[in-house]
């Protein structure tokens, strides 16, 4: 299968799912209007690769805003990954956030609660920038 | 009317009104709204995490007006219909810290179901809050723009106060929605 890229628009997130190394990720901003509509290739990417998945795969979640109208999108995707887990894989979500942003920490502790896959929290000095 | 004019700067200037709009709505211009607050933002507040707190809460509030809305405007006092979504957005700088007011026009059966949805947000303190929060995204209902819910309990964590807000009744299908979110620094 091939890989899904999109770029970052001021309203949707930078996507990069590369089916060869198991990484995928997902950056930027996720605030369009109506982001089913957004999502809907994602997960439907997810669904396939779900079928011959790595033995490793790891999600890099890397937003500096994301709306009420993504949220349950994106618990779709992990949805979709822990599927993957429970077919035998290791899956990992990685959450990043910057340091002052807490709500941001306490959205990726939301979703954790929620999914069983296991979620590393990464915090960065700002959204594009390095590990802190 | 020119008198008018500076009246209405000088008024908004009392204010403190960093941002006010009335009009018809379009994701461009919704985008085009953010991005005046952001970068107004970044010149004012030195804080980050109340930066991307009125950013967040400027944004449900605008996805808001721009998907609950009964696509009204006000010709001559009486309502009419339009092919896009209406409403009114000011945002304000106060003493305790910046307030998002926005109104808009939505449909008269749906304002028990949102008054008593305010009402039980307002009763909850911070960790039911996030609580409540947590079973709405869990829950796997959509509503047709994906948000299932989770707006105003989101605009409610990150004001961290009351949601203040009315309704006047229009007419048997129509009410006038207003709400004021206090975003506290």
């Amino acid at each position: 299968m091939s890989a899904f890229f999109l770029e970052g628009s001021p309203k949707t997130p930078h996507v990069n799912f590369d089916p060869e190394t198991g990484l995928l990720e997902l950056k930027g901003r996720s605030i369009p209007e109506n982001s089913i509509d957004f999502y809907k290739p994602l997960i439907d990417w997810l669904d396939k690769y779900g079928r011959s998945p790595q033995p490793k795969t790891a999600l890099h979640v890397q937003l500096e805003y994301f709306n009420t109208s993504s949220s349950k999108c994106i618990l779709d995707l992990f949805k979709k990954l822990e599927g993957v887990r429970a077919t035998g894989n290791e899956v990992t979500v990685l959450w990043h956030y910057e340091a002052d942003d807490e709500d941001m920490l306490e959205a990726g502790e939301d979703y954790a609660g929620i999914i069983n896959i296991p979620f590393k929290m990464i915090q960065i000095e700002e959204v594009d920038g390095r590990e802190a | 009317m020119l008198q008018r004019i500076h009246d209405l700067y000088d008024e908004l200037e009392r204010h403190r009104v960093m941002l006010s709009f009335k009009g018809a709505l379009s994701p461009e211009l919704v985008t085009a709204l953010l991005g005046a607050v952001e970068r107004r933002m970044d010149l004012i507040e030195q804080d980050a995490r109340t930066r991307k707190r009125v950013f967040n809460v400027v944004m449900e509030c605008l996805q808001n007006l721009y998907h609950h809305n009964s696509n009204l405007t006000i010709g001559e006092g009486v309502p009419e219909a339009s092919t896009e979504p209406h409403g009114v957005v000011m945002i304000a700088q106060s003493d305790q810290g910046y307030q998002v007011l926005t109104g808009n026009f939505m449909a008269g059966a749906e304002v028990d179901r949102l008054k008593g949805h305010l009402d039980r947000i307002n009763a909850l303190p911070p960790e039911e809050l996030r609580e409540f929060y947590r079973e709405t995204l869990a829950d796997g209902t959509y509503s047709k723009n994906g948000g299932g819910g989770l707006g105003m309990i989101d605009i409610a964590r990150k004001s961290g106060g009351k949601l203040e807000y009315g309704f006047v009744p229009y007419d048997k299908d129509n009410a006038f929605f207003s709400l004021n979110v206090n975003v506290t620094t």
